[in-house]
């Protein structure tokens, strides 16, 4: 896997360095990087947002912004020097050699052109028309594993599903049988069971094409299970290279040792102890830097790392940039992983749903969206939602919080209380017990207001504070998210996403929650501002004995802080239990399949269970067990009539399923013996 | 994933200016708005202090040099009783510049808390006042207004009620888009979570972030307002005699023009096209800077 074939690269970028102009000054976001990827091969490149890993995929097609310009170095494609072609080469090169399949398929795709035509014109680009191109584009369908080509061709690309997209975009850049093909987050918006899927695609699909593959993640396990060698990029350097598994296993740059150990890995829990995280932040684009980039969050870092920069050192087909190559594992935390187990009082339960429905009409059609809920939760715990966009794990967290109004029948209790389910009829006390993390904090901070005012009103309006004692509350609260008084007086646009969703928290436990309802809190983060986000709520939790309710689609994440989990699919409940039960099995199907589906870093996955097909749709779900026509371990008919009661396999762990408990446990040890 | 746009996590080297300064400074390269305001900027001069330097008392006649053309004497020439036409069209800025801004600002008030009103509770109360506003829009302002004067007697006052009230279902239905798209943001839900009234909610949580489109809204609907009140004195509806007014002026002169006597209409015609395409070239700029 090594480069040996030196002139043969299919990328080489020597010495490159782009910049921006902004607000008049060039700030470089690429820094001298070279790197190159063989015939054939695929290269992960990874890093934090912000250091420049899009920049690298639009500058080697110079589809570089307006205010981008390269400052240096140079581009070889095929031994062809991009730099140096002219319009119509470039424009030749990019549709004979390069291909590019970003994030968004949803953006990618012409949403008022049918599918089979944006696939045809391709091939007329190429001489191509009629009959023939039509063949082509079938053939290309055919080629991403899409079922019914002739019907997809017919489609307008909003009546396809995420992964649907992303396939389509694939056979495009696929089309003209591309020499280099650039995936910039090729999976980041698409559920864990889709995201799957289409790595799946990528990898068989490397093995009946030629192409060289540029992979950009975020995603560590992702690139580790697609890459041959990874680049880490930071701060528009490499600091580290080499091959996957050499690098993941043994890494020897402080950066890469630290992005490892942000991640919840092998089942970590809140309470065996914390995340570790980088303190400090990325520097900023164009930011002055004298020394190793990394100096400043490295514990490792000394007069001499401010102040030389580090060079690439060669340790025998692999790259650090690193003074202290040697022990850059003996990097010390950043956060102490102690943690004092809180102890858990078997106290009555905080919140207690029974029979919860809610459906929404949809042209026509009853859509449920939620059916026939039931849980409860205790102080202190976390309860964990977990399943694919669509099943109801949202609309769930909204009827709790009264936003929407569940069906008549149901019941939700607050510590003992029936709660009215509209938002306006329930207490101010009722209402400052629960409150909400969004997903996303630019939504859900009011951009007019400066943070002192988002908490303050916060502070004003659920904990009924005033004058100096809103004053005093304010700044405990502040600090014990970890702020500080400089971040009071800005608005949310001039903070960074990790710092925003503070101020979110902040907010929420401004009135002493008993429940806080977490709605993906991380998901928009950068995995070391995602550690540091969960290790601020599981301290707060342990400090405040106050309850989560915790959606994410990251397993990883949702083990780490949950004590109990429910499986949702179809707006039902397929299983509930604690945590470490649900997660070791024996399991639903259904979350067998979604455990199986998460990329994992260690590369120690055995037979993987693959979903067919896409959620049905809440109008129409399926007779009998809503899950018989994906789940791969459908009995028979019987899967088919009636739908399986939420019985109790276990004390305390239920699962929504006619195989018995038993017969689940034999099949899943089957499947985890069984040789890769 | 884009690096162009990332914020600095330190609030300590972030942008120097707010987004409200941004927008000024990009107000300030914009060269559609400062030609418009320059143009905009002249007239309140003249409608301030312009009976300071305008060269005679616009009111006042000269029998004997009725209906002189252009000269060194009288730059603009005179009108059928000899008033000096260049003094009246620069004082004629007044009334226009008085009447509309005003009609604007009451058009802004009332459509946006119509905006607001609907946009924020939608449902029943957005179909009940929605349907009415449509109605009144499918009015003509001319008949309005000679319902108004019926009604209330000529003066400012009706124009200003009769132009604001026209042009606030139309600010109104403006605001309601921009504000259905905010209140689906998530700290709408987080103020009702707090037991915010709506009140709060409509004027301290959402308004701030609708400014925008209800200012360029704002500035056309201005180039309107002056157009319709020179549309209403000409007809007679509007600013009332003796004032220089341009509408008005116009409407007192028009029959001349067969005469060859251009001169007591043409100046002030082009004032009122100069002062709407001014405001016009402004609103341009406003728009641009806040949809950067």
């Amino acid at each position: 896997m090594t480069n040996s074939a030196k002139a043969g690269n299919a990328l080489e970028l020597t010495d490159l360095s782009v910049a921006y102009r902004v607000a008049g000054r060039n700030r470089a976001v690429l820094r001298n990087l070279s790197l190159s990827i063989g015939q054939g091969e695929a290269y992960g490149l990874v890093g934090e947002s912000g250091c420049g890993k899009s920049t690298v995929a639009l500058t080697v097609v110079r589809y570089l912004p307006r205010n981008g310009s390269i400052t240096g170095g140079a581009i070889s494609l095929d031994g062809q020097n991009v730099m140096k072609l002219d319009a119509e080469a470039l424009r030749r090169a990019r549709a004979e050699s390069v291909s590019m399949v970003y994030q968004d398929p949803g953006k990618a795709l012409n949403p008022s052109i049918r599918v089979g035509r944006q696939l045809t014109e391709i091939f007329e680009l190429g001489g191509i028309s009629g009959q023939a191109a039509t063949d082509r584009a079938i053939a290309m369908l055919n080629r991403v594993r899409i079922s019914d080509p002739v019907s997809v061709m017919q489609r307008y690309p909003h009546q396809l599903s995420g992964g649907m997209q992303q396939r389509v975009a694939i056979a495009m850049a696929l089309a003209n049988d591309p020499s280099m093909l650039i995936l910039d987050e090729p999976t980041t918006g698409l559920d864990a069971t889709v995201e799957a899927e289409v790595l799946d695609l990528i990898a068989q699909l490397r093995q009946e094409l030629s192409a060289s593959i540029l992979f950009i993640s975020h995603n560590l396990a992702v690139v580790s299970n697609m890459c041959d060698r990874v680049g880490v990029l930071y701060a528009g350097m490499l600091v580290e290279e080499g091959p996957t598994e050499v690098v993941f296993n043994d890494p020897r740059h402080p950066y890469t040792v630290a992005l490892l150990r942000c991640l919840p890995r092998g089942g970590q829990r809140k309470d065996q102890g914390r995340l570790d995280t980088i303190p400090g932040f990325l520097p900023g684009i164009g930011a002055d830097i004298k020394g190793c980039a990394f100096a400043d969050r490295c514990a490792l870092a000394d007069n001499r790392c401010r102040n030389e920069l580090p060079p690439l050192y060669d340790l025998g087909g692999r790259l650090s940039r690193c003074f202290h190559h040697d022990k850059a594992q003996a990097l010390p935390r950043a956060t102490p992983s102690d943690v004092a187990p809180a102890p858990k009082a078997a106290a009555a339960p905080v919140l207690r749903v029974a029979g919860l429905n809610k459906t929404y009409a949809s042209h026509g059609h009853a859509l449920r969206a939620v059916k026939d809920v039931s849980l409860d939760l205790r102080p202190g715990e976390t309860l964990g939602l977990v399943g694919e966009s669509g099943s109801g794990k949202t609309t769930f967290a909204r009827l709790l919080l009264g936003l929407v109004p569940p069906d008549d029948g149901g019941t939700i209790e607050l510590e003992g209380k029936a709660l009215a389910p509209r938002l306006e009829n329930r207490s101010d006390d009722q209402i400052k017990a629960m409150q909400i993390v969004f997903q996303n904090p630019d939504s859900a901070l009011n951009r007019s207001h400066s943070i002192r005012h988002l908490i303050g009103r916060a502070l004003k309006r659920l904990a009924g504070l005033s004058g100096k004692a809103l004053e005093a509350r304010l700044n405990d609260l502040v600090r014990s998210v970890r702020l500080t008084d400089r971040h009071l007086a800005v608005k949310p646009r001039q903070l960074s996403g990790g710092l925003k969703q503070r101020v979110a928290i902040a907010r929420a436990f401004a009135g002493d929650p008993r429940i806080v309802v977490c709605d993906e809190p991380t998901s928009a983060l950068d995995v070391s501002v995602q550690a540091a986000i969960l290790n601020l709520l599981a301290d707060l939790q342990s400090k405040e004995d106050v309850s989560y309710i915790f959606i994410s689609h990251d397993l990883a994440v949702v083990r780490y802080l949950s004590d109990k989990i429910a499986v949702l699919y179809l707006g039902r409940i397929m299983e509930l239990g604690p945590s470490e039960d649900v997660f070791s099995g024996p399991h639903h199907p259904y979350t067998e399949a979604l455990l199986s589906a998460v990329p994992k870093l260690d590369q120690t996955e055995t037979a993987r269970i693959r979903l067919d097909g896409e959620i049905p749709s809440a109008t129409n779900p399926p007779s009998g067990c809503v899950f018989h026509t994906r789940c791969p371990r459908k009995i028979g008919p019987i899967c088919e009539q009636q739908e399986p009661p939420l019985s109790e396999a276990q004390p305390g762990h239920s699962i929504r399923c006619h195989i018995p408990y038993a017969e689940l446990a034999r099949l899943q040890r089957a499947v985890a013996t069984e040789p890769a | 994933m884009s690096a162009v746009q990332t914020t600095s996590p330190n609030p300590g080297d972030m942008r120097r200016h707010g987004p409200l300064a941004e927008v000024f400074y990009s107000l300030l390269r914009s060269r559609t708005f400062l030609v418009g305001f320059a143009i905009v900027l002249f007239w309140v001069a003249c409608a301030l202090f312009g009976e300071h330097f305008a060269p005679y008392d616009p009111l006042a006649d000269d029998i004997i040099n009725a209906l002189a053309p252009p000269s060194s004497e009288h730059w603009f020439g005179t009108d059928q009783i000899g008033r000096d036409v260049f003094s009246r069209v620069i004082v004629g800025s007044r009334d226009i510049l008085t009447v509309a801004p005003l009609a604007t600002l009451l058009a802004t008030v009332a459509g946006t808390a119509l905006g607001l009103l609907t946009g924020y509770f939608r449902g029943l109360v957005d179909d009940v006042v929605s349907r009415i506003l449509e109605a009144f829009m499918a009015i003509p302002v001319v008949i309005v207004a000679l319902l108004a004067i019926v009604a209330l007697g000529t003066s400012k006052t009706t124009v200003i009620v009769v132009i604001g009230l026209s042009f606030a279902p139309i600010i109104a239905r403006t605001v309601r888009s921009a504000v259905l798209a905010e209140r689906e943001l998530d700290y709408v839900a987080a103020a009702q979570l707090r037991h915010e009234s709506a009140l709060h909610t409509m004027f301290v949580e959402i308004l701030p972030n609708v400014i925008p489109p209800i200012l360029v809204e704002t500035t056309v609907r201005l180039g309107y307002a002056i157009f319709a009140v020179a549309t209403l004195s000409f007809m007679g509806f509007g600013i009332q005699p003796p004032s220089p007014d341009w509408g008005l002026s116009i409407s007192n002169n028009y029959g001349m023009i067969g005469g060859g006597f251009w001169w007591t209409v043409l100046f002030d015609a082009l004032a009122i096209a100069s002062l709407v395409i001014g405001v016009n070239l402004a609103a341009d700029g406003v728009h641009g800077a806040l949809n950067d």
